[in-house]
């Protein structure tokens, strides 16, 4: 299956371009595929080609959204919803930002699609607070979208009514965490629900809820118009399509850079980015955001960006948000900072998340200070044996992977520091 | 009266989005702070807590929780400097510091006039533009360098001036 009238295969507009006003939208094919899903295509087969295409989460974890589709009751029952995820704060990612800021009319396109395919009375997308322009310029698409009947009552003549608001967060890391977005959308703290029960069963105010990032979502109109097997052309088999990945640290050319799944990491930090600084080695980088395991430069160098790749090396794609630092850093202030922003951040249900978040960040900044001893550093690695594992949420695992895999991984340089000898490479790194 | 007619009404032109009022309390929350000096004044607390009827307590809790809502006064211009990771690989220390010998405040503190207050935050989500410095939840000042901390901060005094109609 596919629709005639093409959308362009790619989330971003060429270049700097920006397609926030509904006509440049639709004069690059925008609200084509929603049209024909909508009149002509029937929702089980919609949701059969986002199944074909292979399509994965693109929030963190990666989970097939057809299946997680799959999953709303069968019954029938009204209202369901979904909420998109946009709160985007994973330390390292900015990629939904751009699609938001230049291309929100996309999001409310596969929202729209992904609404009639699953029945859905309304979506809420829930924007970190602190994106004042991606927020400012979905108020904008939906309000021009609403005037030309795309949104509303009877879209397309078809009886299909779907409406799509948009929800100011107020800054805290843990509402992207699926339940803790719905706790903060409801009007209360985003402390995350303990499961089950499942958000496709009770999710918002317990009814069947759908949850997808926003990234995710905005794949949809791209695989209805063009088929899955174009999404599927680019990409691996297990990791297909395109994503968005941000790479940031010490390159030449930080950005955005939208690529199929399964480019070299190597490719994207020396052609896409730009490369080092002149004279300049790679020391170590994230791969998918602070909570996923550091790499080796050795690892780094050798490994593709998507899902069974980075596994394969002890690590993972997260949200492909690539962070790198060279050789004249100090990756134990790497370590500490990450570990400071998990104390901040964490919600404070679980003892062990709690308590173990604070302790990981003073430990990393008495190593750091040339304080510590091998003791301080046996301790980090109890203290993130301890909160692995046994929480309501994924916070406390990774921030025990951030600080644990820091510390295995480039254990030379963390005994470089103890014993009163401090920061080797004080003279050169960044600052905490 | 804390909340003006039309900041009521504002608020309560939000409820039809929604199958609970409830739902409404950070939307409400930020329209309070955009409006009425950057914080959320005790009385401001009651006042949303009986539009929305629920208990003061929970609208307290969600004040406290979130990073974007204070709970005291905050300077007119809220400098905050993303301390992050790539951030910090870009200079955020140094921004922190620049700010503390322009302003003479220290992160957490406000001027004696209440002009300017510092805070340190987490990721902005705009790391590929380190480092990164957001005043009153207007767009992002990107790639923010040292040299232009003294100009930012002489230009948020002019507006400050010109909207006072000094
Ligand atoms: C602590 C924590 C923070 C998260 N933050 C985000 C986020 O900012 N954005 C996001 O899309 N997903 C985030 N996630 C993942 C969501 O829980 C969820 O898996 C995702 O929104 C599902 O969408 P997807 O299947 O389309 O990826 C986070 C998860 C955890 C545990
Ligand atoms: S793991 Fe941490 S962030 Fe997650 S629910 Fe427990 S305390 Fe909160
Ligand atoms: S680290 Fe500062 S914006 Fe991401």
């Amino acid at each position: 299956m596919s629709v005639t009238a093409s959308a362009p295969r790619f989330l971003l507009p060429p270049d700097s371009e920006i397609w926030t006003s509904l006509e440049v939208y639709r004069e690059h094919g925008g609200y084509a595929a929603a049209e024909t899903a909508i009149r002509s295509i029937a929702p089980a087969a919609i949701a059969d080609e986002v199944k074909a295409s292979g399509l994965r989460g693109r929030g963190g974890a990666g989970f097939a959204t057809a299946m997680k589709w799959s999953f709303l009751p069968k019954d029938g029952s009204r209202p369901r919803y979904i909420a998109c995820n946009a709160d985007e704060s994973e330390p390292g990612t900015f990629k939904d930002r751009q699609i938001m800021e230049r291309n929100p009319h996309r999001l409310l396109e596969g929202l729209l699609i992904a609404g009639f395919a699953s029945a859905i009375d309304a979506a809420y997308i829930y924007v970190r607070g602190e994106y004042r322009t991606a927020y400012d310029a979905l108020r904008r698409a939906i309000a021009d979208a609403h005037a030309a009947g795309l949104l509303g009552k009877n879209i397309f003549g078809s009886g299909f009514d779907f409406e799509i608001h948009v929800h100011r967060g107020a800054g805290a890391y843990i509402c992207g965490e699926e339940t803790g977005l719905m706790e903060s959308l409801e009007g209360r703290k985003g402390q995350p629900r303990k499961r089950p029960p499942f958000p496709a069963i009770s999710g918002l105010w317990k009814r069947p809820t759908i949850i997808n990032n926003v990234e995710t979502m905005s794949h949809v109109p791209g695989i209805i118009a063009n088929g899955a097997a174009a999404f599927r052309a680019v990409g691996t088999e297990k990791s297909s399509g395109t994503t968005i990945f941000g790479i940031s640290g010490n390159v030449q050319r930080p950005g955005a850079y939208e690529l199929p799944l399964g480019t070299p990491l190597r490719e994207i930090i020396f052609e896409h980015a730009g490369g080092l600084l002149p004279g300049r080695t790679i020391k170590a980088v994230i791969p998918g955001g602070v909570s996923m395991p550091v790499l080796t430069a050795e690892q780094a160098m050798a490994v593709t960006m998507d899902h069974d790749a980075l596994q394969a090396v002890g690590s993972l794609l997260g949200t492909g948000a690539i962070i790198v630092l060279d050789d004249q850093q100090c990756l134990v202030r790497a370590a500490a900072v990450i570990a400071k922003f998990y104390r901040v951040e964490s919600c404070g249900q679980c003892t062990q998340c709690r308590e173990g978040t604070g302790w990981l960040h003073k430990l990393l900044l008495k190593v750091e200070s040339g304080a510590g001893s091998g003791a301080d550093l046996e301790a980090i690695e109890d203290v993130a044996r301890f909160m692995e594992g046994h929480t309501i949420c994924g916070l406390s695992d990774a921030a025990a992977w951030a600080s644990g895999w820091f510390l295995r991984r480039f254990r030379g340089e963390f005994e470089a520091h103890l014993e009163g000898r401090g920061c080797p490479h004080d003279a050169t790194s960044f600052e905490i | 009266m804390p909340l003006s007619h039309e900041l009521e009404n504002r608020i309560r032109a939000e409820f039809p989005k929604y199958p609970e009022k409830r739902a409404v309390l950070l939307t409400a929350l930020h329209f309070v702070q955009e409006e009425q000096g950057g914080w959320v004044a005790p009385d401001c607390i009651l006042a949303i807590a009986g539009l929305l009827e629920i208990d003061p307590i929970d609208v307290k809790e969600v004040v406290s929780f979130y990073h974007m809502f204070h709970d005291h006064a905050v300077g007119q211009s809220h400098l905050q400097v993303c301390t992050n990771l790539s951030c910090s690989m870009r200079g955020a220390r140094g921004l922190v510091r620049g700010l503390e010998e322009i302003l003479g405040v220290r992160p957490g503190e406000m001027t004696p006039g209440g002009e300017f207050s510092v805070e340190e935050v987490q990721c902005l989500g705009s790391c590929g533009s380190a480092p990164v410095v957001q005043v009153n939840n207007e767009p992002f000042l990107e790639n923010v360098a040292l040299a232009d901390l003294k100009s930012l901060v002489a230009g948020l005094q002019t507006r400050r001036r010109a909207a006072v109609g000094e």
